[in-house]
């Protein structure tokens, strides 16, 4: 038997803004335990969330960023649940009508081909406190309860473990963009859960669905997707049936394991929160959300092949975080030509944040230093070689790159009137290698620049140096 | 509509709640005539009528995203009026990591 896969995303992000869903408290946590909360963040009795108008904005301009339909008449839900980290007891969320609905995003899968993957809903929420785990006990941090949260559920478009892959990455890249969330998983500002069913091909209606909580990685995502695919294969093809579950992804085995059998939706005994009136969003409102989204991955990607003529691989591979997409214009904006700084950016660069573990912002790169150090070498000024020592100086500690090479006499030596002399003596003193030279020995070239090379300690242009000593060979 | 003991049970199972055999009769027969009287507002026709939640004529009471600054005063106020706390943490009887610590 066949079966086909059926995939759906849940996808949490939180949301930067400066103050919390609905208290003023401060949007950080990391923080000294329990610092940025306030009496509505404990839930104490009596208290009036507000809420907050950033939040909202931002919530607006994801859906839009996601192509998905702004819900005109808006009003929040109480969702309730007992658990340390949620003071209140409950949850405020977007149930009857989410804020955005109906959205879409183009995703580019492995062969090249696009799909469109669709977003059900956008909701508002707020986020829970964090609990730590230590012995007899739980330690409870409320730094986070009440962080702006949209959840983004996507149609159960996806029909393999790779489309829930790249449709997570297009997602990822997407907000970041619009510049609602950093999208860290490390960091928990972009969590996932996911659903998958299979069903023999031809089967009308869906199998029954397990959900995979708790991954860390895109990567896990991916691999816990493609163990649950065969785990319900395996079940089906001996004649079990799937029980809807909520799923682990345990890293070190490669396997999903059970967490909870999941309770019915009307536990949650959800219903309108009374103490947040509702919220209506008109056409000029919507319209001037639209207006503050920033320019989105694949228009970027466009436009550096169009105007800066980058090839569409370069283009990818720079629009893959909006911090290296903006450092890369930035670049090319300081007078950089655009194909140098994509390659500086994408290998030097990379390989330097990979080793050392950095992010573009953790180091002392700027945009203009880069620009400069691109045109000290194509003017000729230093060698590719010299300019790994000035990458190293202007990365790790944000030297001005044109006055430290000339200080430290990096520059390289390109003028023929004190070449020639040079030349001139070394040839003197190697007859055999003009013989050879005249013989039709290109080799005999190769030894004369070492010797030049060796002589100038290596700051010789290579270029010039090959030129003058051609023309002179000739003479001889 | 009645209401069953065992939706009672149900119901404050899930607000954490434990009642003897008593009370939840009690629990049972009040929640019966609090949905009975809802089945009775339930005989006007809506038809028509637009669903509301609220009842009073507010809409978009926002705030600007400005934080205020933490207040440590309020803090240790709301921390010494916790059951128990250690290092600053509010500290609680351990509970089985099911993954439901953070919103869903």
């Amino acid at each position: 038997m066949n079966f086909e896969t059926t995939i759906g995303l849940e996808v949490h992000v939180e949301l930067k803004t400066k103050s919390k869903m609905f208290s003023p408290s401060a949007n950080e946590f990391g923080d000294t335990p329990n610092m940025n909360t306030n009496v509505i963040d404990w839930g104490y009795p009596g208290v009036l969330p507000s809420v907050n108008k950033g939040a909202l904005e931002y919530g607006m301009r994801a859906a839009l960023a996601l192509n998905a339909t702004i819900a005109k008449e808006n009003h929040f839900d109480r969702k309730n649940y007992f658990y340390p980290d949620n003071p209140k007891a409950y949850q405020i969320t977007q149930f009857e009508q989410p804020i955005g609905h109906d959205g879409w995003v183009e995703v580019e899968l492995e062969n090249g081909a696009t799909k469109k993957i669709g977003i059900e809903e956008l909701h508002l929420e707020e986020d829970a406190g964090k609990n730590t785990h230590r012995g007899q006990n739980s330690y409870v941090d409320l730094n986070r309860q009440g962080t702006p949260l949209i959840e983004i559920v996507s149609k159960p478009d996806m029909a393999s473990p790779e489309e829930a892959y790249q449709y997570l990455e297009t997602l990822r890249q997407v907000i970041q963009f619009s510049g609602v969330s950093d999208v860290k998983m490390e960091e928990g500002s972009l969590r996932v859960d996911a659903n998958i069913s299979i069903r023999p091909v031809g089967q009308k209606e869906y199998g029954t669905k397990t959900e995979l909580k708790n991954i860390n990685s895109f990567n896990y995502l991916r691999k816990g997707l493609e163990y649950e695919e065969k785990r319900q294969a395996q079940i089906l093809l001996s004649g079990g049936t799937i029980r809807q579950e909520t799923r682990g992804y345990n890293e070190n085995t490669g396997e999903t394991v059970l967490q909870r059998v999941k309770e019915g939706s009307d536990d949650y005994r959800y219903f309108p929160e009374p103490d947040i009136p509702p919220i209506h969003i008109s056409d000029d409102w919507i319209a001037e959300v639209r207006r503050s989204i920033p320019e989105m991955p694949a228009a970027r990607r466009q436009r550096y092949s169009k105007e800066l003529g980058l090839s569409a691989a370069d283009a990818a591979v720079l629009t893959q975080s909006l911090e290296m997409a903006d450092f890369f214009e930035a670049t090319v904006a300081a007078g950089a030509d655009a194909k140098l700084a994509a390659n500086w950016l994408q290998g030097e660069v990379s390989a330097y944040l990979n080793a050392e573990k950095l992010e573009l912002a953790g180091t002392a790169l700027t945009p203009t230093n880069l620009a400069t150090m691109i045109s000290l070498i194509t003017d000729g000024t230093i060698s590719s070689k010299i300019a790994k020592k000035v990458f190293k100086e202007i990365i790790t500690k944000g030297t001005e790159p044109k006055q430290w090479v000339e200080a430290k006499g990096l520059v390289q030596l390109s003028d023929p009137a004190k070449l020639l002399p040079m030349i001139t003596e070394i040839l003197d003193n190697n007859q055999q290698s003009i013989t050879d030279f005249k013989n039709g020995k290109d080799r005999a070239i190769g030894f004369l620049v070492g010797q030049i090379m060796k002589q100038t300690h290596g700051q010789a242009n290579p270029k010039v140096v090959n030129q003058l000593l051609i023309q002179e060979l000739k003479k001889r | 509509m009645a209401i069953s003991k065992e939706q009672v049970s149900h119901v404050a199972n899930l607000a954490r709640l434990s009642f003897n055999d008593e009370e939840l009769s009690q629990f049972t027969d009040q929640m019966s005539k609090i949905t009975n009287m809802f089945n009775q507002l339930q005989e006007v026709d809506t038809t028509d009528v637009e669903p509301m939640t609220h009842v009073v004529d507010l809409v978009n009471v926002v705030r600007d995203d400005v934080p205020a600054p933490a207040d440590p005063e309020e803090r240790t106020a709301l921390l010494n009026n916790a059951p128990d706390t250690e290092d600053g943490y509010i500290k609680v009887p351990a509970i089985f990591n099911n993954g439901e610590d953070s919103a869903e």
